[in-house]
C-alpha cells in the first residue's frame, strides 16, 4: 500500500465534507427547483397531493384492514355500498356504489312481514336488499387481462412464468370489467375465509344468517386441502352462504338474525366493499406469494384511486383510476360551509387530485420541518411543535401563532369520536362491586382526578372532559347544563365546575376511608394503577395521577408492565384501576354504550367492556335501545342508561380528544370528517400557488458554504506552511 | 489458511444454534403466541377462535421447545423452535408473520442501507486518518492540543444531536438539501449527502482520536528513530513508515464492521426516511413478528462471524508475520 500521495492530497476533513457538499449543490443547481425539494423535479407543479405515513399498513385486504392507517388507503380504492356525507353533521349515510340506502324488511319467526317500527324482540330476521349502480368498472388490473381467445390471460401461470416478475407492474397486460352484485357477495364470504382472519367475523357471525357455520365449513375444507400449510385459495363460488346471495346482476340480499340497523354503518366500511373473484384467483397462482404479490399488498377496486406504488419502506402512491365511474362534489352541507368556501366546488366531478404520494416519515422533526417548507400539504400537530403552531388565549380560545398565519397556514379542529377513560375493575374487591361503599369511593376518585388540568398540561388543551361515555356528535350526547355529570360537576352560571375536593373527601369518609384510611383497620388505603406506559415520557403523567389520588390522602401504586402482560391482566381481571380508550367504528351510541354492557364483559366473555361493569337495569335498557331508530324514545333510554352509569361510576369519564390539523393555503375543501375514510377524493390543491410558495420559502442560503470553505483554508494554510518549514529544516534546526 | 477457514466455519455452527436458542427464548419470554396473534389481528373485536386460527395458520400452535405429547425425535422436531429455526441454516428465511417473503424484503432494504453506510465509512476513514495524521505530525503543538480538544467535544455530542442539528442547519436554515427522503437512480445522491456528511462528522471525534494514538505509538518506535537517523524526510517517515504500520489495527478494525454495514443504522434511517434494514428488526420487535426477528438476528450473527474471519485473513495480508494455522 502506497499511501503518501493519497493522504497528501487530502488536507483535512472539512475539505472532504466541502467537496461532497459542493457536488450535491452542483447537482441541485442544475435544476431551477429549490435545492431542498424532496421530490423529483419532474413532479414540480403537478396536481399531486403530498402526505406521509409513519408506520406501514399491515393489511390492505378489505377483509382484514381495520386500523386507521390501513383504511386511509383501502377507503380510496374500495367502494362499499354506502358512504358518509362529506360535509353534513351529524354524520349521515348516503349511497356510494348503491343506488339508494337499503331499507330493512323485518320478518317474525314464522316468516310474516312486520312493520318498520316493530320491537326488536319480535323481529326474527331482517332483510337488506342492496342495489348497486350499473356501469361501474374496476381499475385496470392484470387479473382481468384476457388473451385473444377471451380467456383470462394470467390465470394459468406457473411459478416458472413468473421468473421475471417482481411486482404487479411487471405484468404488461391489464383489463377491467363491470362491478356486479356477485363481487359484494364474494367479499362477505371472504370474511369467513380461514386464512384471512377478518376481525369482524365474530361480530358478523352473530348477525348474518349462516356466517358462523359457513366459517366452520370453510375451515374444514381449507384444512383438508392443506390450507394451513400455506394455500389460501378457495373458490368461494362453490360454497353458497345461506344469509347472503345475489338477486340479480346488480342486487344482492343480506339476511340477518333479529334487528340490527347498525349494519348500514358497516356497509360504509371497506369490509363490505367488492372483491372480484378473478383477483383472488390471480393472486393465488404459484409463485405470487413468494414475490409478495397478494391482494393484501395490491388492492383491486373501483374507487377514485388505485394503488400504483406500494413500497411501504419508502413510498406508497395512489393514482387516479381511469375507469372511475364519476361522482360529484356535494352541493349541500351544514351552516357555515358555504362561507368557509367548502361549497365552492359543488357539483364538480371528483376526484380533483391526480396523484397522492405518501412518504414514510418515522420522525416528527423532519416531518414538521418539511410541512413548514411546503413539502407536505397538511400536518397534524405533535406536542413538540404545538407551541410553535398554536397559541391558547386566556379564555382557552385556540388560534394560530403569527408565524403560521404569515405562511397562510389554516387550522382545523374537531372533537373526535373517541374517548380515553380511567376505569375501575368492577370485579376488584376494593374499588369494584356495587356496594354503597365502593360506589362512593369511585365517585370520590372521579371528583379528585382533575381532567381539566390534565388536558391543559398534557394535551395542550386538545380535549374536553367527558361527561359520560358518549362524545359530542354522536346521537345521545346532551349539550349544555343538561348534559353535565351531576356526580362530578356543579352547574354554575359560568358553566360546569368540578365539585370541590371537600365533596370528594366527604364521599370518601362516607365510604369508610376518612383521611384515606380504612375506618375498620386504620390502615391507609393503597390503590393500584396498572399501565403499560412505563417509559420516561409517561412518568410525568403517572406522577400527576399519583398526586390526584394524594389529594384524598390515597396512596396510588403504579404497576407498570409491558403491554402483553397488561393485556393479560385485563383479560384475567387482575387489574384494579387502568386507562383505556375506544375509537368509534360508527356514529351510533350503541358503539359506545356497549362498552358498559354486562354481556360484553372482558373477563367473562372476552368483550370490550374492560371495566367488567354489569348492571341489570343498564343492560335491559341497552337491549331495548341498541336496535332502535334515533328519536326521542331512544334519547330517553340513553339518558336513563347514562344516569345509571354516572351513579355507579365504573369509569372516571376521562377525556374526549380534539383533533388539530394544519393546512397550507393551497390545500382546499378540507373539513374534518372522522367517520368517512374516503375523503381524499374531495380534496383539491392549487399546484401553481404551492410551487410559488415553495420557491419563495426555500431559496438556498449560500454564504455559509463560502464561509466554511474560507475557514477550511484558514486552518489548512498555517498547517501547510508549518509542514513545509519542517520539511526544509536541517538536523540542527536551521531551514535549508 | 483454507483449513483454518473451514475450522472457523465449523465453529460457527454451534454459535448460530446458541444464538438461535437464545433469541427464541428471549422473544417468547416476552411474547406468547397468543400475544403475537392479538398483535397481528388488532386490538378490537378479537375472538379466542380467531386467535387459535391465527396460531394454527402461522405454525404457533405447537409447544415451544419440547413436545411432550410426541414420540421419539418428534419431541424436538414437532415444536415451534424446530419449525422456525432449521430452515434458517439453509438461508431460507421464510415468510414474516404478516405473510411477506423475508428474503425479498432483506434484499430490497440492503441497498439503501449500503448506500449510506459505504460512503460514510470510506469518507469517514479518509477524514479521520487525515485529521489524526495532522495531529500526530504536529504533536505537542497548538494544532495537536486544539485537535484533541475538538475531538473530545465532538465525541461528547450525542448522535441524535448531530442528526437533528445537521437537518436544521443544512436543510432547514440554509436549504441546501432535502431534510429527508430517498430515491433511486442518480437523484439518490441529493438525499444521501446529508446523512453521509452527518455520519462522517459525527465519527470524527472518536475515530481521529483513536487513530492518533496508533500514529503516536508507531512514531515512538525504534524503526522510526532509525528512519529519521538515516536522513529520511519527515514526509517519508510519516507516510511510508508510521502510516503504513499504524494502518494494521485500523484496517482490521474496519474489516470487522464491513459485513455489518448491510444491517444499516436505525437512527439514521429513521430520521432520513431511508428504506434500509436498520429499522427492519426494530419494527419486527415492535410488531412481535418473530419470523423477522429470528431471521435478522441469524443474519446479523452470520455477518459478524464473517467479519471476524475476514479480520483474521486481513491480518495475514497486512502483517506478514501473522500466519493462520
Amino acid at each position: 500500500m502506497h499511501a503518501v500521495p493519497l493522504v497528501g492530497k487530502q488536507p483535512c476533513f472539512s475539505c472532504v465534507a466541502g467537496l461532497v457538499l459542493a457536488a450535491s449543490l452542483l447537482l441541485s443547481a442544475c435544476s431551477d427547483q429549490p435545492w431542498n425539494r424532496p421530490y423529483p423535479a419532474a413532479d414540480a407543479g403537478r396536481n399531486i397531493l403530498y402526505s406521509s405515513f409513519s408506520e406501514r399498513p399491515k393489511h390492505l385486504d378489505p377483509a382484514q384492514s381495520y386500523s386507521s392507517n390501513e383504511v386511509t388507503f383501502t377507503g380510496q380504492i374500495y367502494e362499499p355500498p354506502l358512504q358518509y356525507h362529506y360535509l353534513k353533521r351529524p354524520y349521515e349515510l348516503i349511497p356510494l356504489a348503491a343506488t339508494s340506502l337499503p331499507v330493512a324488511r323485518y320478518l317474525d319467526a314464522e316468516g310474516n312481514a312486520l312493520p318498520d317500527d316493530a320491537p326488536s324482540g319480535t323481529v326474527a330476521y331482517s332483510y337488506y336488499d342492496v342495489s348497486i349502480q350499473p356501469g361501474i368498472r374496476y381499475q385496470p388490473h392484470p387479473a382481468f387481462a384476457r388473451d385473444e381467445q377471451g380467456a383470462l390471460r394470467y390465470h394459468d401461470l406457473t411459478a416458472a412464468d413468473l421468473a421475471d416478475v417482481y411486482s404487479l407492474g411487471d405484468f404488461t397486460a391489464t383489463g377491467s370489467r363491470e362491478l356486479t352484485a356477485a363481487d359484494y357477495v364474494y367479499q362477505i364470504k371472504r370474511l369467513a375465509h380461514p386464512g384471512l382472519h377478518s376481525p369482524i367475523l365474530g361480530l358478523m357471525s352473530d348477525y348474518i344468517v349462516g356466517l358462523g357455520d359457513y366459517a366452520k365449513m370453510l375451515n374444514k375444507v381449507w384444512q383438508d386441502a392443506g390450507g394451513v400449510q400455506g394455500a389460501t385459495y378457495l373458490d368461494l363460488h362453490a360454497y353458497p352462504l345461506n344469509g347472503v346471495h345475489e338477486i340479480d346482476r346488480y342486487t344482492y340480499r343480506i339476511k340477518l338474525h333479529g334487528k340490527y340497523p347498525q349494519l348500514l354503518y358497516w356497509l360504509a366500511m371497506p369490509f363490505f366493499g367488492p372483491v372480484p373473484a378473478e383477483a383472488d384467483a390471480f393472486y393465488s397462482r404459484p409463485g405470487m406469494k413468494e414475490r409478495n404479490i397478494t391482494l393484501d399488498w395490491y388492492p383491486v377496486g373501483t374507487g377514485p384511486y388505485m394503488l400504483t406504488v406500494n413500497n411501504p419502506n419508502r413510498q406508497m402512491v395512489l393514482e387516479r383510476n381511469p375507469n372511475f365511474h364519476g361522482e360529484s362534489y356535494p352541493s349541500t352541507g351544514e351552516p357555515g360551509d358555504r362561507e368557509a368556501g367548502l361549497l365552492n366546488d359543488a357539483g364538480r366531478p371528483l376526484p380533483f387530485i391526480d396523484r397522492i404520494v405518501f412518504s414514510l416519515e418515522k420522525e416528527n422533526i423532519p416531518y414538521w420541518n418539511k410541512f413548514l417548507q411546503g413539502y407536505y400539504d397538511s400536518s397534524g400537530i405533535s406536542s413538540d411543535s404545538f407551541d410553535q403552531a398554536v397559541s391558547i388565549g386566556a379564555g382557552g380560545e385556540v388560534s394560530l401563532t403569527d408565524a403560521m398565519r404569515e405562511q397562510g397556514i389554516r387550522l382545523n379542529t374537531a372533537v373526535s369520536t373517541s374517548i380515553f377513560y380511567t376505569g375501575f375493575n368492577m370485579l376488584d374487591p376494593v374499588v369494584g362491586g356495587y356496594s354503597e361503599r365502593a360506589r362512593k369511593l369511585r365517585q370520590a376518585i372521579s371528583i379528585a382526578i382533575d381532567f381539566e388540568e390534565n388536558i391543559s398540561i398534557f394535551q395542550n388543551g386538545r380535549g374536553i372532559p367527558a361527561q359520560g361515555p358518549i362524545p359530542p356528535g354522536i346521537f345521545g350526547y346532551v349539550e349544555g347544563d343538561a348534559g353535565i355529570n351531576p356526580h362530578v360537576y356543579d352547574t354554575t352560571p359560568r358553566g360546569p365546575r368540578r365539585k370541590p375536593i371537600e365533596t370528594a373527601r366527604r364521599l370518601l369518609a362516607e365510604a369508610g376511608y376518612p383521611q384515606g384510611r380504612d375506618i375498620e383497620t386504620g390502615k391507609p388505603l393503597v390503590l393500584y394503577f396498572d399501565t403499560a406506559s412505563t417509559g420516561p415520557d409517561a412518568k410525568a403523567r403517572l406522577d400527576w395521577l399519583t398526586k390526584q389520588f394524594a389529594k384524598l390522602d390515597l396512596q396510588l401504586v403504579i404497576r407498570g408492565t409491558e403491554y402483553n402482560r397488561f393485556q393479560d391482566k385485563m383479560r384475567k381481571g387482575t387489574s384494579q384501576i387502568f386507562q383505556w380508550g375506544w375509537n368509534a367504528d360508527y356514529p351510533d351510541p350503541e358503539n359506545f354504550l356497549f362498552l358498559l354492557y354486562g354481556p360484553n364483559s372482558k373477563v367473562s366473555l372476552n368483550g370490550e367492556n374492560a371495566a367488567n361493569y354489569r348492571n341489570d337495569a343498564f343492560d335491559r335498557l341497552f337491549d331495548r335501545m341498541k336496535n332502535m331508530d334515533n328519536g326521542p324514545q331512544r334519547a330517553e333510554l340513553i339518558n336513563e342508561m347514562i344516569d345509571i352509569a354516572r351513579h355507579d361510576a365504573p369509569w372516571v369519564w376521562g377525556i374526549i380528544p380534539k383533533q388539530f390539523s394544519l393546512h397550507h393555503s393551497w390545500y382546499l375543501n378540507s373539513k374534518p370528517n372522522l367517520m368517512a375514510n374516503n375523503s381524499l377524493k374531495y380534496r383539491r390543491i392549487d399546484p401553481a400557488q404551492r410551487l410559488a410558495r415553495q420557491a419563495e420559502w426555500n431559496r438556498p442560503v449560500l454564504w455559509p458554504v463560502i464561509a466554511l470553505l474560507l475557514l477550511v483554508l484558514l486552518v489548512i494554510l498555517p498547517a501547510f506552511f508549518a509542514f513545509r518549514r519542517q520539511q526544509r529544516m536541517s538536523a540542527f534546526g536551521a531551514t535549508r | 489458511m483454507f483449513a483454518y477457514i473451514i475450522r472457523r466455519v465449523a465453529y460457527a455452527i454451534p454459535i448460530l444454534i446458541g444464538v438461535n436458542v437464545l433469541t427464541f427464548y428471549l422473544f417468547f419470554v416476552v411474547n406468547s403466541p397468543d400475544d403475537m396473534a392479538r398483535m397481528h389481528l388488532g386490538q378490537k373485536r378479537v375472538t379466542p377462535e380467531a386467535i387459535e386460527k391465527w396460531k394454527a395458520s402461522h405454525g404457533y400452535n405447537k409447544p415451544l421447545l419440547l413436545n411432550r405429547d410426541a414420540e421419539g425425535s418428534g419431541r424436538f422436531t414437532e415444536t415451534i423452535f424446530f419449525d422456525k429455526s432449521v430452515r434458517l441454516f439453509a438461508f431460507d428465511f421464510g415468510y414474516s408473520d404478516e405473510g411477506r417473503d423475508i428474503g425479498h424484503d432483506i434484499r430490497q432494504r440492503m441497498l439503501p442501507s449500503l448506500a449510506i453506510a459505504v460512503p460514510a465509512l470510506l469518507l469517514g476513514l479518509l477524514v479521520n486518518i487525515t485529521f489524526a495524521l495532522l495531529m500526530a505530525f504536529f504533536r505537542g503543538t497548538y494544532v495537536d492540543v486544539s485537535g484533541v480538544i475538538l475531538c473530545v467535544i465532538l465525541m461528547s455530542i450525542s448522535g441524535m444531536f448531530y442528526i437533528i442539528g445537521g437537518q436544521y442547519l443544512l436543510a432547514k436554515l440554509f436549504r441546501l438539501m432535502p431534510i429527508s427522503g430517498y430515491d433511486v437512480g442518480p437523484d439518490m445522491v441529493r438525499y444521501l449527502v446529508l446523512p453521509v456528511v452527518i455520519g462522517v462528522v459525527s465519527g470524527i471525534g472518536s475515530g481521529s482520536r483513536w487513530y492518533r494514538t496508533f500514529f503516536l505509538e508507531e512514531a515512538g518506535k525504534d524503526y522510526v528513530r532509525t528512519a529519521r537517523a538515516k536522513g529520511l524526510s519527515e514526509s517519508l517517515v510519516q507516510f511510508r513508515h508510521i502510516l503504513r504500520n499504524a494502518l494494521i489495527p485500523i484496517v482490521t478494525g474496519v474489516v470487522v464492521v464491513l459485513p455489518l454495514l448491510f444491517m444499516g443504522s436505525l437512527l439514521t434511517e429513521s430520521f432520513f426516511a431511508i428504506p434500509g434494514l436498520g429499522s427492519y428488526t426494530i419494527d419486527a420487535i415492535r410488531n412481535q413478528d418473530f419470523a423477522v426477528v429470528r431471521a435478522m438476528v441469524f443474519l446479523g450473527t452470520v455477518l459478524y462471524i464473517i467479519g471476524l474471519i475476514l479480520v483474521d485473513i486481513t491480518y495475514t495480508i497486512v502483517d506478514p508475520r501473522v500466519r493462520l494455522t
